[in-house]
């Protein structure tokens, strides 16, 4: 990829391929127009409140804890997803078994399902009365309503994330490796643990990179199972709607500006894992 | 035995009993996880019967909220599978400087708060935002209107079909355009005739999960909506409403309909992905 030719500087390499002015141009507009200048624009208002004013309403107590909530439930999720999204890319890679096509399939329902809808179903089956609720009220845990609830509501919204990025690898993946451990007279147990897994963590930390970013910023399925008390069980997207619900356009500017900063340092996070492990390993994840 | 451990089949895999465990368990976790909310929506909404379902969608209310999410849809997805497309040219089929950086933009809107996403739309065209008064003098309105839904919708939507296409059109490289473009063809006859045809079910595929996702989105327009009813509510807006209302029933019926809207995307996709696997973008395949 030499843009370098004989000619010196050149913004693109030449080729016989038409309507590149016209595409690029059209793709700049478009994205400008839709993402780039409503982004600035929050920013820009975010900068018209002033340093003090910025930082006294996004550091507000009830900003705070909601943030703290957002942040750490994301956390939480996208672990317990990384847990059971890696099993679960492993049986559909490795073992045969009935209605595995359908399982498959499945698991990109969170991307398909509205979140709203997986909202009201989620509480449903897991407030006290429901389904899943029911059988954990007698022991004393409180599912919906609570912070646990926004988890699982979470891990739902973030599993398909997970699989999606560790199953190609998995696919991917050399079996003489794993003869050539065993040969060298290693169990499976090893096998798994010290030579599968790390050349797996590069995809399995990108697919808890959007498992949390994608929680972060989630709403839809949340508000109906968690319960929204203030200081509690309240996340930082609600936060920024009640503000605006209240007219107080610069708290729910504020808020908004930390969380973008807070998501868009993730994507550069996520884009070095990227980059590290095409260099480490030979793959971007 | 020792002869026993040298069989490949046992190097490379787990016994029977823990192959067994972890499939159980794996099921188990997709069982309470994603299965039974699916379930649950629709066993609420036919809970008295499939003639009380159906009359608790004949409402004015929600007939309009269906009507809006195919417009809002309508308009959104036709839109970005043009941007899709012109985006996915210029990156796939040129080497250009900044080219990583225009990638990356494009992704932008999927690591953005869904509620921000509605909330920079209120902050430019709402009554308070920078082109508001302007707006408001000219009797125009986006906000609380179609047009900050479709905005909203679009933004959210945006990245969808680029992000299917690029991979696929890298991997086909420039060969048959080239030829084409040889032969005598224009440039619009090679995209019609040539690229179209190669790229058809990955963008068939994008605008699929483009479509699913600009009818099922909650909170971007939820922010943009101002709820009015059978104005501006959309079909999981009513869905809300009704559930704030407890009238349960109603909104598992509306629930319902875009459950089935998601069964139907998810078919879909796994026809293609299984008929197709070849000419969807090699990211996807499994």
């Amino acid at each position: 990829m030499t843009l370098t030719s004989s000619k010196g500087w050149q913004f693109r390499q030449p080729s016989v391929l038409p309507g590149f002015r016209w595409t690029l141009g059209f793709t700049l507009v478009w994205l400008t127009l839709i993402v780039l200048v409503p982004l600035t624009g929050l920013f820009l208002k975010s900068s018209t409140l002033g340093w003090d004013a910025f930082w006294t309403l996004a550091l507000e107590k009830r900003t705070l804890q909601a943030l703290k909530i957002s942040f750490g439930t994301a956390f939480l999720a996208a672990l317990a997803n990384v847990v059971f999204g890696t099993l679960l890319a492993w049986v559909l890679v490795r073992y045969r078994f009935p209605g595995k096509r359908i399982i498959d399939a499945m698991v990109d329902l969170p991307f398909a399902l509205p979140t709203a809808v997986a909202g009201i179903a989620l509480t449903t089956l897991y407030a006290s009365k429901g389904w899943i609720g029911s059988l954990f009220a007698p022991l004393g845990i409180k599912i919906a309503f609570t912070p646990l609830g926004i988890v699982i509501a979470l891990v739902f919204v973030g599993l398909p994330f997970v699989v999606r990025t560790v199953q190609p690898v998995l696919e991917e993946l050399d079996r003489e490796v794993e003869e050539a451990a065993a040969t060298l007279g290693a169990n499976r147990f090893q096998t798994i643990f010290r030579v599968l897994l790390p050349g797996l963590a590069p995809a399995v930390l990108t697919g808890f990179s959007l498992a949390f970013a994608r929680g972060v910023g989630e709403y839809g399925s949340v508000i109906f199972i968690a319960g929204n008390v203030p200081f509690k069980s309240e996340i930082a997207p609600l936060l920024i709607v009640i503000k605006l619900e209240e007219f107080n356009y610069p708290a729910a500017t504020a808020i908004a500006a930390v969380m973008l900063l807070l998501s868009f340092g993730l994507l550069f996070v996520i884009n070095l894992i990227q980059a590290w492990s095409r260099r480490r390993y030979g793959y971007g994840a | 035995m020792a002869h026993d451990t040298l069989q490949p089949d046992r190097v490379t895999s787990e016994g029977p009993l823990a192959r067994g465990l972890l499939i159980a368990t794996s099921l188990l976790f997709l069982l309470l996880i994603l299965a039974m909310p699916l379930l649950a929506v629709f066993s609420e909404a036919l809970r008295k019967g499939l003639p009380a379902f159906l009359d608790a969608l004949k409402d004015e209310e929600t007939f309009a909220a269906i009507r809006l999410t195919l417009l809002v849809a309508g308009i959104s997805v036709p839109l970005n599978l043009v941007f899709g497309v012109a985006a996915a040219w210029t990156i796939a089929k040129f080497e250009f400087r900044g080219k990583a950086i225009l990638s990356t933009l494009i992704d932008l809107p999927f690591s953005v708060s869904p509620v921000i996403s509605g909330l920079v739309f209120v902050m430019l065209f709402g009554a308070q935002g920078y082109f508001g008064p302007l707006l408001a003098s000219y009797g125009l309105q986006i906000i609380f209107a179609v047009p900050g839904l479709v905005l909203a919708t679009i933004f959210v939507t945006f990245p969808f079909v680029a992000r299917e296409l690029i991979p696929l059109m890298q991997e086909q490289g420039n060969a048959d355009e080239e030829a084409a473009l040889s032969l005598g063809a224009s440039g619009w006859q090679t995209f019609w005739h040539v690229t179209l045809p190669n790229i058809k079910w990955g963008l068939l595929y994008g605008v699929l999960l483009c479509n699913a996702r600009a009818m099922g989105e909650f909170g971007a327009v939820s922010v943009v909506s101002g709820h009015i009813r059978g104005q501006t509510n959309t079909m999981p807006l009513q869905v809300e409403i009704l559930y704030n209302e407890f009238n349960f029933m109603a909104a598992f019926a509306v629930a319902a309909l875009l459950a089935l809207l998601a069964l139907v995307t998810l078919v879909l996709k796994s026809l293609l992905e299984y008929r197709f696997s070849a000419e969807i973008a090699a990211s996807r395949r499994h």
